[in-house]
């Protein structure tokens, strides 16, 4: 396969690329001498290759040049990244926009115009992603000579513009970004006839906390604290991701023990997660039963949380190197207690949705996304499953301890309609699968060793890549050190990055009402998408 | 339908009775920062230990102080020595809240024998927003969620606080959808760039007297978020606040206990 990939690439580029097996030695780094031959070098490995976009990374390089990563993963199991890099003069720095031949780069496209001022020449959507109205114009953030702690004036313009539908009868219909609920924050612009959604402008990155800049710099350890907090929900998978791409720099592994408390952390996560979400979808449906069922099943598994790590979210179990913390017998008791009780109540919850025909009508055919679309979007996790797409990190890009034992792997679930109703039914298989793999976690549990401890000298330049089944799909995250060991670059791109793109599509056509919950089926967060 | 109310029937009451009855979190749970006094002062960890800078050790000698900030502390357990050896650990003290920032910093000096020694401290109780509230409102509090920010874990347990767990309604607190039905604001998040206008302007929305309650380290000290172009570094560079919670996020019954401090229906120093 590596091979083909290079004799493609070779062939259509007219052999303007160098190759080099990185980050990993199983990946593949293509570096394109002109930018002018992304777009036929994307056509390559998006096309007979076979290979979807996980991310853009952007760097600002210590020779002073910028250079831009569009990294993909194969569409089949296969654990592998393919780096297409080029290398940019910042006062020169543009490049061929992907957008309209792989619909996934759309949004890394504008935050990489944002942050770092690369131009994505031919990008159908000009306006500003991450920076909202009143940012000057020529600053970036992310460039090296940004000063971390600057702070520039807001600059009077214009409100970014909105795309909405104009004609007799539509309405537009203006919703956030402080909304009704307890709700994070974002914008939604419908524009609606009667009832129907003909479209949808959503507008993110209200919570923009500038996280990837904040992080550089930053020792290792430290900046692991920081990871684990892009994200409430999903601090575990954020806090592992980051431990993985530290340790493979490192060149060391967690030891048994640890993978297996890792699992078991991460599917703690998942089954809290998917509870709650089933219980939030009955609150959109307006079963209100359903809702204050969900949401009990979810407090009694934060508590457990608590009981087992200390934090209701788990943070502070993972450190790089392993776990920070053991778990001993009690708490293992109480584990198992906890999810074999989850298991029955989940499924008297989905016995109780599944033949009241009120809910079912609310979730059947509501929210569609058509299967192409979340193919061209390169979607994940639940989204993608509930399209048809087998899709897993955990056997994709196997992590913790999932390929230890073929007893850890999870069987995929996945479902056909792609609509508000699939969704709820892939969350509630997942949440067996993972209480089944809990048990099968807590069952392996042999004393051994917590951590491995990060050698003093980290190596400079080479890069960390980890992808993490969260509770909302893979996370990839992306890491390079400096020469003192510290953080240069970190990149993360959430499974919620990846999924947002895919709510208006999927709202178009619905009613209104249905928004929300439209919406709650997907769940997605704001906070580890806006970082 | 039946078969619904019956299963509703067999549950039976699942609500805690917080905070009339004290509730013990679990022993694994981070709390509050403790510093055995009397302990060797030259055991407490090295400031650079905290990640997030929370953590400040002062002056030279005899004369030499130590401070933590539960303002920015996120409880990640760091500063605690291996096997909880040193005169440092974290306990279980969940009813963190503060009316000012100062009173959230524990101090603790060093004797002319090197053990630690503290000062003394005096806690803020009384304010004249909170006697306000309660002459107009009562023992009563509606509030609106503001995320300036946030990772999102603040919210949720806010949203927790509406479960039948905790159902917060019981004691007369609610969440309500628009600024102009709200008594006061609960901010989570370090106050973003592309949240500042927002933030205040759903302040100027809500009528006097008003309140606000700040949840989290982020809101309380900028958090991991810290001032930078993206974010203003807390709730307090934008809004007066009225209490701080500290926490990351702080538990459902120590937000409940910041809201009932906000009230003065609870005194902070239920926790002395």
């Amino acid at each position: 396969m590596a091979e083909a990939l290079d004799a493609l690439l070779g062939r259509a580029l007219g052999g303007r690329v160098r190759f080099e097996a990185a980050p990993r030695a199983q990946d593949v780094t293509a570096w394109l001498e002109r930018p002018e031959d992304l777009p036929a070098a994307a056509g390559e490995v998006a096309g007979p290759a076979g290979h979807s976009l996980a991310m853009l990374v952007a760097t600002d390089d210590p020779g002073g040049r910028l250079t831009v990563r569009y990294v993909f993963e194969p569409r089949e199991a296969e654990d592998r990244f393919v780096t297409l890099a080029v290398s940019l003069d910042p006062a020169r720095a543009e490049l061929p926009s992907l957008t309209c031949a792989v619909p996934a780069a759309n949004w890394h496209e504008r935050e990489v115009r944002d942050l770092f001022g690369v131009v994505p020449a031919g990008h159908p959507d000009p306006r500003p992603l991450v920076l909202h109205a009143g940012w000057p114009a020529g600053v970036y953030p992310m460039r090296k000579a940004f000063d971390a702690s600057e702070r520039p004036a807001v600059a009077p313009g214009e409100e970014v513009s909105r795309r909405v539908v104009e004609g007799g009868g539509v309405f537009e219909i203006p919703v956030g970004p402080i909304h009704a609920g307890i709700i994070e924050p974002g914008h939604f612009r419908f524009s609606s006839v009667g009832e129907t959604v003909l479209h949808l402008d959503a507008r993110l990155f209200y919570t923009h906390r500038g996280l990837e800049k904040r992080i550089e710099g930053m020792s290792a350890i430290d900046a692991f604290h920081v990871a684990e907090r892009l994200c409430g929900v999903c601090s575990v998978a954020h806090g592992l991701g980051f431990c993985e791409a530290i340790e493979q720099i490192a060149g060391i592994e967690a030891p048994p023990r640890a993978r297996l408390l890792r699992a078991l952390a991460l599917e703690l996560e998942r089954l809290y997660n998917h509870a709650g979400d089933i219980g939030n979808v009955c609150a959109g449906a307006s079963y209100h039963y359903g809702t204050s069922a969900g949401l009990r099943i979810k407090e009694s598994l934060q508590q457990l949380n608590e009981q087992v790590a200390g934090n209701r979210f788990l943070r502070g179990w993972l450190i790089p190197g392993g776990v920070q913390r053991d778990v001993g017998p009690e708490a293992i008791r109480r584990v198992r207690a906890a999810v074999f009780e989850t298991g029955d109540r989940l499924a008297d919850l989905m016995h109780r949705i599944e033949t009241n025909p009120t809910v079912v009508d609310r979730l059947d055919g509501t929210g569609e996304l058509p299967r192409q679309a979340a193919v061209d979007l390169a979607v994940t996790g639940v989204t993608a499953r509930a399209c048809g797409i087998e899709r897993d990190a955990r056997r994709d890009h196997p992590h913790a301890a999932f390929r230890d034992v073929p007893a850890l792997q999870p069987r995929i679930v996945t479902a056909q309609g792609g609509d508000v109703h699939a969704r709820v039914d892939v969350r509630a298989r997942e949440a067996g699968e993972s209480i089944r793999i809990i048990e099968e976690v807590v069952a392996r549990l042999e004393p051994g060793p917590l951590a491995q401890s990060l050698p003093t000298a980290l190596r400079a330049g080479s890069i960390g890549i980890a992808s993490i089944e969260s509770p909302r799909g893979a996370s990839i995250h992306w890491l390079r050190l400096d020469p003192e060991g510290r953080v240069d670059r970190y990149h993360v791109r959430s499974a919620s990055y990846a999924n947002w793109p895919a709510v208006p599509i999927a709202a178009e056509k619905a009613i209104v009402p249905d928004f929300p919950l439209v919406n709650k089926s997907f769940e997605l967060c704001y906070a580890c998408t806006d970082r | 339908m039946l078969g619904t109310i019956l299963r509703s029937l067999r549950a039976g009451v699942v609500t805690t009775r917080y905070p009339d009855d004290r509730t013990e979190p679990p022993l694994a749970f981070r709390g509050a920062p403790e510093i055995r006094l009397g302990g060797r002062f030259a055991e407490l960890p090295a400031a650079d230990v905290c990640p997030v800078g929370a953590i400040t050790a002062r002056g030279e000698g005899a004369r030499r102080s130590y401070a933590i900030d539960l303002a920015r502390c996120i409880f990640c357990g760091r500063c605690e020595a291996p096997g909880r050896k040193g005169p440092l650990t974290l306990g279980r003290d969940f009813e963190l809240s503060a009316r000012r920032r100062p009173d959230l910093v524990i101090e603790v000096t060093s004797d002319e024998e090197g053990a630690i020694a503290a000062p003394a401290v005096a806690l803020t109780t009384s304010d004249e927003v909170s006697a306000q509230i309660r002459a107009v409102l009562g023992r009563s509090l509606h509030l609106r969620h503001l995320d300036a920010g946030s990772c999102n874990a603040c919210d949720w347990e806010l949203s927790a606080l509406l479960n039948p767990v905790y159902d917060v309604r019981r004691l007369g607190i609610d969440f309500v959808a628009s600024p102009r039905h709200a008594d006061g604001v609960i901010v989570t998040g370090s106050v973003t760039r592309n949240l500042e206008s927002a933030v205040q302007r759903t302040w100027a929305a809500v009528p006097e007297p008003r309140i606000v309650i700040a949840i989290g380290a982020c809101a309380a000290s900028g958090g991991i978020a810290g001032r930078s172009y993206a974010s203003a570094g807390g709730v307090s560079e934008v809004l007066p606040i009225d209490v701080l919670v500290p926490g990351c996020p702080p538990r459902p019954e120590a937000i409940i206990f910041g809201i009932l401090v906000a009230l003065g229906r609870l005194d902070v120093r239920r926790r002395a």
